[in-house]
């Protein structure tokens, strides 16, 4: 039986309370983490398999790996917390139940890089999160976890926490960056990576909130634990938001590699009113949806994708048989079209005549070649933008007219939806 | 816009002028209630940047008004996994109802403006909306009604 690990603290009352965290065995991987040298504790990190939890499953120790040791730079840590992606909420429940897991995540992997500044970034909206973030780092200076000389160590590690202004963009490393430099949140060309040239020209360690709770876990229970868990690809324990037509929606800490299947109808209950499942979205909306017949793909980096989608920030969107599809994608690409930072065209005017296509479907106005039209458009846009939205933002009209083409046909034809809606 | 301006000074550590632009334009915002062309002008005197500059950083981010709002801002949330348990537009149709006014307007008595938004990340507890800086979840027209009413709409 798996017991969670990252979410264990969520549920207690004040889990949020710095006492509440210290009296849970909270900042005892720090204590660890300072006995070792911080190249070990690279190591550890990299034999552990993490992959970042943010969307792009980039191997953490790699990136730790990337950040230079001999040029005498300041080193900084950028701590993202704008979970943007729709179907996502796994970020905000941690920073808003027990950011000092987090904290305590970011001393371990300033310590082993050699960064003495982090900056967390947060979602506007975000705003019990921003007090949350607040609260903790002020009684983090005060109990001697953030400040100089930390817990005797000789290591010093300043920590702020900035509030992002509604951006979808922003959760992209390099717009986040811009976003910190008090700039509008276009991403970067790649390359340079932050881990050269990051916030304010200086190498940056950027990760995700759920990346970041790994790590204290690593650190205390190991990386052949950490490796233990999960697929050959894809290592440890994994908070998959689960939302939409099931009878229990929330977050649910389980292994990598946990079927679709055993997530929805073990874990979250199964669909509402005992009807079919039509669809699934395995991992926010930027990730090809599903039929029922691929339920028995594990969650996992890999087999996602053999499977034609992604595991993406492993939000996971339960459609029923009741749900139109036309109006899904309809309604998935209006966020992209919306989110786009205008930054590049493909995706500036891509994303919006998606949108006015799928409309135009929705509403009885199709034009017969409208699918065939989209299809080619999203090829157009996929791979021939600046940053990933663009192969992000194809997605829910691609992969709905691959597995229910018909019914885009039978709104041009009928001017209505089969489904009845 | 309600945001608690101490803690937000207090946490602008950063030596870099540029770099507390967001953080300013929360605190004009607060003040004067939206970003007016004298707002921003201020900001951008402050900073040391030009009204250009300033102007379209805050254009970018949906969260800058650059209008006049009204005291609560009601934003609702019409992502796909709201939409999927009975939310977005039923949501949205209640509201404009209620306050008759469309989105995008506030109401005459400027109490009141009303906003779909995209995901507010609690899909797990859909349908959900934000009146100013809160976040209410489970929406249904009684429990709106009961927030609006609480309101004083």
């Amino acid at each position: 039986m798996f017991e969670p690990v990252l979410t264990r603290n969520i549920r207690r009352p004040a889990s949020e309370k710095i006492l509440t965290y210290l009296a849970n065995g909270g900042y005892e991987a720090v204590k660890l983490a300072f006995t070792k040298p911080p190249n070990e504790l690279i190591d550890m990190v990299k034999r552990s398999g993490l992959r970042g939890r943010g969307g792009a499953g980039f191997p953490a120790g790699t990136k730790w790996g990337f950040m230079p040791t001999n040029t005498g730079q300041q080193k900084i840590v950028a701590v993202n917390t704008d979970e943007g992606e729709p179907g996502t909420f796994k970020d905000r429940e941690i920073v808003e139940q027990d950011p000092h897991q987090i904290i305590e995540g970011v001393i371990i992997a300033a310590y082993a890089i050699g960064a003495n500044r982090a900056y967390v970034y947060i979602r506007g909206e975000f705003f019990l999160g921003f007090k949350r973030w607040i609260k903790a780092i002020a009684d983090a200076y005060e109990y001697g976890f953030l400040g100089k000389n930390i817990l005797g160590s000789g290591f010093d590690l300043d920590m702020s926490v900035h509030r992002g202004a509604g951006a979808y963009i922003c959760g992209e490393e390099t717009a986040m960056l811009e976003s910190l430099e008090g700039k509008a949140g276009n991403p970067r060309i790649k390359p340079p990576y932050p881990a050269q040239v990051g916030l304010f020209g200086l190498p940056t360690l950027v990760h995700n909130i759920e990346t970041l709770a790994c790590i204290p876990q690593i650190i205390q229970l190991g990386s052949e634990w950490f490796a233990s868990i999960g697929t050959a690809e894809s290592k440890g324990p994994k908070i998959f938001s689960v939302s939409g037509h099931v009878n229990r929606p929330g977050n649910y800490e389980l292994p990598l590699g946990t079927t679709l299947r055993e997530i929805i109808y073990e874990h979250a209950g199964g669909i509402r009113n005992d009807r079919q499942l039509k669809a699934v979205i395995p991992g926010g909306i930027s990730t090809p949806m599903l039929t029922a017949q691929f339920l028995d793909v594990p969650m996992a980096f890999e087999t996602l994708k053999q499977a034609g989608s992604e595991l993406g920030t492993g939000a996971i969107i339960v459609m029923d048989e009741s749900t139109c599809m036309v109006e899904a994608a309809r309604r998935m690409t209006k966020f992209f079209a919306h989110e786009s930072c205008g930054h590049c065209t493909p995706c500036r005017l891509g994303a919006t005549r998606l949108f006015e296509a799928l409309n135009r479907i929705e509403h009885g106005q199709g034009l017969a070649d409208d699918v065939d039209r989209t299809l080619e458009l999203a090829t157009g846009i996929d791979g021939r933008t600046f940053c990933p939205m663009g192969a992000a933002l194809v997605n829910p009209a691609r992969s709905a007219i691959t597995h229910f083409r018909d019914e885009f046909d039978y709104h041009i034809t009928h001017k209505h939806c089969m489904t009845g809606v | 816009m309600a945001v608690n301006s101490t803690s937000v000074t207090n946490h602008v550590r950063d030596p870099k002028t540029r770099a507390m632009l967001l953080a300013a334009l929360y605190l004009a915002q607060e003040q004067h209630g939206w970003l007016s062309p004298e707002a921003i002008r201020r900001v951008a005197a402050r900073l040391e940047l030009s009204p250009g500059q300033v102007y379209s950083t805050a254009s970018f981010y949906t969260m800058f008004k650059l209008e006049p709002q009204g005291k609560y801002l009601v934003q609702v949330c019409e992502g796909l996994s709201c939409y999927l348990v009975g939310g977005a537009e039923p949501i949205i149709q209640h509201i404009v109802q209620r306050l008759k006014i469309k989105p995008g307007e506030t109401t005459p008595d400027g109490k009141f403006t009303l906003e779909v938004v995209q995901c507010l990340a609690a899909c797990g507890t859909a349908p959900a909306l934000r009146i100013n800086d809160e976040l209410y979840e489970n929406m249904t027209p009684e429990a709106i009604d009961e927030l609006l009413d609480r309101l004083g709409s």
